[in-house]
């Protein structure tokens, strides 16, 4: 009775947060005193499935069909459908992303699963099977009990340090028989954005509101996360005034995320906005209003001028780059 | 569900939200998007009924009529909590497998609970293909053309009907309802049916306010390199 975890790889090499996901997942299997097994599907080497040991994986389960390069929903649910009852399994965890946000809804109603989705905690067993998960917009935090026998549950990404530590999986074979429909749905045509920093995933994000004054001024947010490695984000007013693309606004109503630093230059902090970044594990606020809400919620905050402050703490970064590199 | 400026309040020792004196709205990814797109399709002459589906219990409809305001022919009100995802799915599935509908749209998630996974259950449920996060919807024949979001950009894919499909900001603009529509989604029609019983899969326990901040600590403009180092050696970040 395993705990089995789906596994997201691009390319062939398993992404971080999977490797998150695994050790998650292995957790909650010494806490049930069973072993973590994950499925990788696609192509992907052996000795990267092997490697999952040093995250906590015993065994890998695979299946090599090029369909499954591709998200396909139905596909990747029939492989944890399959791979759970092979295993008898009780808990399947997947990432609560794009793709496990596909998959896992699907997955919980072939089980008869309970879902939790957005988990920030590992169950606590002596309450039942609770986890902690993010509600309201990130104004208040739920208990969710799962009460059914099998569990499913979608892993909120950079809720836990990944820790690499000793170990090699055994990578078996997954059968899998694959019906038509599984892949309904044709990929026409992907755009990827080159050369930027997935905002979802990003570890580092300097976001920008209206006090940036106009597009013409990103450049300033642009050097410096450049400068950070980190992604580029803005508030809701700037998305709609076409400043910039919608996929980087944050908030209630655009994207939620977590990351380790957040940077907001002129944003007033609208508890909507405060909402979609409110997980950020520290908050630089950069206004020149003294009074704006942000500052509430912010870890440091700079009273000032963005046009200015802006490219000083970019050479201050250059600088400690420099000196630490 | 509690409006976005809601202050969220607790009680009964945590165990539960105060709905005293909130706001309730529908759902922004429900009303902006998924019910919008809906009723340009139909207006556009490629969705022949527009049928609202919701699950609660009568206080929601003034919510209910509100959202028949901005267009639509009829409403349907399951009358059960919507508590779990699967029960909600559940709910609708029983009702949508005998109305038959060609395209079902939902918001990409709800903003109170954010478990975004009534959807996708939906589909499975109804042995439908489900398109996630999609930010443009065109139907072409008997094919849905969505462009969704994926990590790091965009995909377009192709789908036949029919599918259920989740939306975000870009699939259309928000609608403010007209006087003319306010006063027609008095008389539209508003069923409510009684659900077969769901099994409970999950509930939730107790609920916790977030962590007060410890309070900012404020730099000088012109000392960046403080920052820099507090973020280094204090906050671990860089």
């Amino acid at each position: 009775m395993s705990v089995i975890v789906l596994v997201e790889h691009s390319g062939g090499v398993v992404k971080k947060k999977s490797l998150e996901a695994v050790q998650y997942a292995a957790q909650i299997a010494k806490q049930l005193n069973t072993t973590a097994t994950a499925v990788a599907l696609g192509n992907i080497s052996e000795t990267e499935m092997r490697s999952l040991g040093c995250y906590g994986a015993k065994k890998v389960l695979h299946t090599d069909d090029a369909r499954l390069d591709d998200l396909h929903a139905r596909a990747y649910t029939r492989a944890l459908v399959t791979a759970a009852k092979n295993e008898g399994a009780k808990v399947i965890i997947t990432l609560h992303d794009n793709n496990g946000r596909a998959v896992a809804p699907r997955t919980a109603v072939q089980l008869k699963a309970g879902l939790v989705a957005g988990a920030l905690s590992y169950p606590d067993l002596n309450q039942g099977f609770v986890i902690r998960k993010s509600v309201f917009s990130g104004k208040a935090f739920a208990f969710v009990n799962v009460l059914s026998d099998v569990k499913v549950i979608m892993l909120v990404a950079n809720s836990f340090p990944v820790v690499k530590g000793e170990g090699s999986a055994t990578v078996e074979k997954l059968d899998i028989a694959f019906e038509e429909k599984d892949f309904g749905i044709k990929v026409k045509e992907v755009s990827k954005l080159t050369g930027e920093i997935s905002l979802a995933d990003a570890e580092l994000v300097v976001s920008g509101g209206r006090g940036m004054k106009g597009p013409e001024n990103w450049g300033l947010i642009e050097n410096l996360a450049k400068e950070l490695g980190a992604a580029t984000a803005c508030s809701r007013p700037v998305a709609d005034a076409h400043w910039r693309p919608h996929h980087e606004h944050v908030g209630q109503t655009g994207g939620t995320i977590r990351p380790n630093l957040y940077i907001a230059a002129g944003i007033s902090g609208a508890i909507q906005h405060l909402a979609g970044v409110s997980g950020s594990k520290t908050i630089v606020v950069i206004n020149k209003d003294p009074e704006a809400p942000f500052f509430k919620a912010a870890t440091y905050g700079v009273v000032g001028d963005v046009m200015e402050v802006l490219p000083k703490l970019t050479e201050a970064v250059k600088k400690y780059k420099a000196q630490h590199h | 569900m509690p409006d976005t400026v809601t202050k969220i309040v607790l009680k009964n020792n945590n165990t539960a939200v105060e709905e005293q004196g909130v706001t309730f709205i529908i759902n922004p990814y429900d009303e902006w998007y998924a019910l919008v797109r809906a009723i340009e399709l139909k207006e556009a002459g490629i969705a022949t009924d527009v049928h609202l589906i919701t699950v609660g219990r009568a206080v929601t409809e003034p919510v209910i009529r509100k959202a028949l305001a901005l267009g639509g022919d009829e409403a349907v009100r399951i009358d059960a909590e919507s508590n779990d995802p699967y029960e909600v799915a559940s709910y609708i599935a029983e009702y949508a497998k005998g109305a038959g509908y060609g395209l079902v749209l939902c918001g990409k998630e709800s903003i109170d609970y954010h478990n975004g996974s009534v959807g996708p259950m939906l589909a499975e449920l109804l042995d439908q293909d489900f398109i996630g996060f999609a930010s443009s919807i065109a139907i072409e024949g008997r094919q849905a053309v969505v462009k969704r979001e994926i990590e790091g950009g965009e995909e377009t894919d192709t789908c036949a009907m029919p599918l259920v499909i989740s939306c975000q900001k870009g699939v259309a603009e928000a609608r403010i309802p007209n006087m003319r529509g306010i006063m027609s989604a008095r008389t539209k029609p508003l069923k409510v049916i009684t659900p077969s019983a769901i099994p409970v899969l999950t509930s939730i326990t107790a609920y916790e306010m977030p962590p007060v901040k410890a309070g900012v600590k404020l730099i000088a403009a012109d000392n960046m390199d403080e920052l820099v180092n507090l973020l280094h050696t204090e906050a671990k970040v860089i």
